[in-house]
């Protein structure tokens, strides 16, 4: 992990594959309720942990290079969240060619995966989920849909991700759910946050 | 209650943002300049954080049917009363105000905030402040998520809170001027080595245009184009206010207070005060410095 400065009030840790981002978010949540870490925002993404709103980045940068994260295991804490999904998507003959299976064989495989929440962005309550395998990653669309539904449960890249509103969207959309996944009245608000262990159960 | 009579181009209720809530999504918002909006907020006796409006370079027109204290801070603009029929402060065709200073607002008169004559964006606070609902702690419109009240449409009535603070004794704050050029201060990273050294020597060493493409969400430069030393895709990342990201046209975009949680291009740096430009117009003139001048 490779510590680099973001402006003024910042710090982005650079990690090595999304274990090591995982353990460092779980980590800097830790020292931050246990009163050792003052930020704003600790944001987990791929590769990286962002710590926005910080005091003193230079203070402590330094003390985070002396922390080692716990393993990722303590993650596990953050719960677990079956989303009840109707397969219908439009796109699942697209998955299907590309994994080289037949459709039911594609839903087979995304109802028996365990998913976990990587991180969140491109929306409130949009989270990243990693799960499959990277061989099966698939290309989005070239041309986006102007309008993915609310529910619409999607893959792109190595991830999946559920469209928490109706929104425009280039992944490919394999199913959809009924599940409120953002909800501003909600603590917190987003149903899927990382960490969060997630089934894509049939409805 | 406010009733809004002209919207004008943009305007939106804002306060100080919603923070914390970046790792589920959620953009921090708020005011483009918090700090001309916390001033309007003390200028009318308003704890800081009190919501207020931010208008966008045409102006608009308010009706409010209770007395109250309004403050204009932001461009350089005519701001104008017009009292009802009948009340003291009356006079034909509305009196001419200032702005950055105090003025009551008998119950019923109008306040016509007039088009920006130099900057673009004005805030205005409310005696009581704009009482929207809160959404995650925050009365601000996020253009880009959509969290928030929708931007204020003609006819609109917006609710107002009860006054807890009393006006500011102040004739008149200082507007500072719009410049033509912005002198921006600079640090380079997270990913400055992902361009080439020519590129950063562009950055620092040539003068950008503010392009007519830009909005909350950021603000678009114009300029020489910044080449990448690693052409590698970038994955997703973190962004903060005053990310300077550059996309694959090379043209670096300045990230303002709507600004997306996480990116996927690379931020070649981070611009240290980003309120001058939520007054910046079209055209003009950026140069970025770096942190040691």
């Amino acid at each position: 992990m490779r510590i680099r400065p973001v402006g003024a009030h910042a710090l982005l840790l650079d990690c090595a594959d999304l274990d090591e981002v995982q353990a460092w978010r779980a980590e800097l949540w830790r020292r931050r309720e246990a009163g050792e870490l003052t930020a704003v925002e600790v944001v987990p993404a791929a590769r990286t942990v962002l710590v926005d709103g910080v005091p003193d980045p230079v203070a402590v940068a330094a003390r985070i290079a002396r922390w080692t994260p716990g393993p990722t295991t303590t993650a596990a804490a953050a719960g677990e969240v079956e989303v009840p999904t109707v397969y219908d998507g439009p796109d699942l003959p697209a998955v299907a060619g590309r994994w080289g299976v037949d459709v039911p064989a594609v839903v087979e495989r995304l109802r028996h995966t365990e998913f976990r929440v990587a991180f969140c962005g491109f929306a409130p309550g949009f989270a990243y989920l990693t799960g499959l395998p990277a061989e099966l990653a698939v290309p989005r669309l070239a041309t986006p849909r102007p309008r993915v539904p609310a529910g619409s449960v999607a893959l792109a890249g190595p991830y999946a991700g559920i469209y928490p509103t109706a929104s425009p969207g280039g992944w490919l959309l394999v199913g959809r759910t009924a599940l409120t996944l953002f909800d501003v009245h909600a603590d917190p608000p987003a149903r899927l946050t990382p960490g969060t262990r997630v089934r894509l159960v049939a409805a | 209650m406010i009733e809004v009579l002209r919207a004008g181009a943009l305007t939106t209720v804002q306060d100080q943002g919603r923070p914390g809530f970046a790792h589920l999504g959620v953009p921090h918002s708020g005011a483009l300049d918090p700090a001309a909006l916390r001033l309007a907020n003390r200028l009318v006796g308003n704890p800081e954080a009190a919501a207020g409006l931010e208008i966008t370079l045409t102006g608009c027109a308010l009706r409010v049917t209770r007395a109250a204290c309004v403050a204009v801070t932001g461009a350089d603009v005519e701001v104008r009363i017009d009292h009802p029929v009948g009340s003291a402060g009356r006079s034909a065709g509305g009196r001419a105000m200032d702005v950055g200073r105090p003025l009551s607002l008998a119950a019923g008169a109008v306040l016509r905030i007039g088009r920006a004559r130099a900057g673009l964006r004005n805030w205005l606070a409310v005696s009581g402040g704009i009482d929207v609902p809160p959404v995650l702690g925050s009365r601000a419109t996020d253009t880009l998520s959509g969290l928030g009240p929708p931007p204020v449409r003609d006819g609109d009535r917006l609710p107002l809170g009860r006054p807890v603070g009393h006006p500011a004794p102040v004739d008149l704050t200082v507007v500072p001027p719009v410049p033509d050029e912005l002198r921006l201060t600079l640090r380079l990273g997270p990913r400055h080595d992902w361009f080439t050294p020519a590129a950063l020597e562009l950055l620092l060493g040539t003068a950008y245009t503010v392009s007519p493409v830009g909005n909350r969400v950021g603000a678009r430069l114009t300029g020489a184009a910044l080449a990448r030393a690693v052409t590698a895709e970038l994955p997703s990342e973190g962004l903060v206010l005053g990310a300077v990201q550059v996309p694959a046209d090379g043209q670096p975009l300045i990230f303002l207070a709507d600004h997306p949680t996480t990116g996927g291009y690379p931020v070649v740096g981070v611009v240290a005060d980003v309120t001058p430009l939520a007054q910046a117009r079209p055209g003009t003139t950026v140069r970025f410095h770096g942190p040691q001048r």
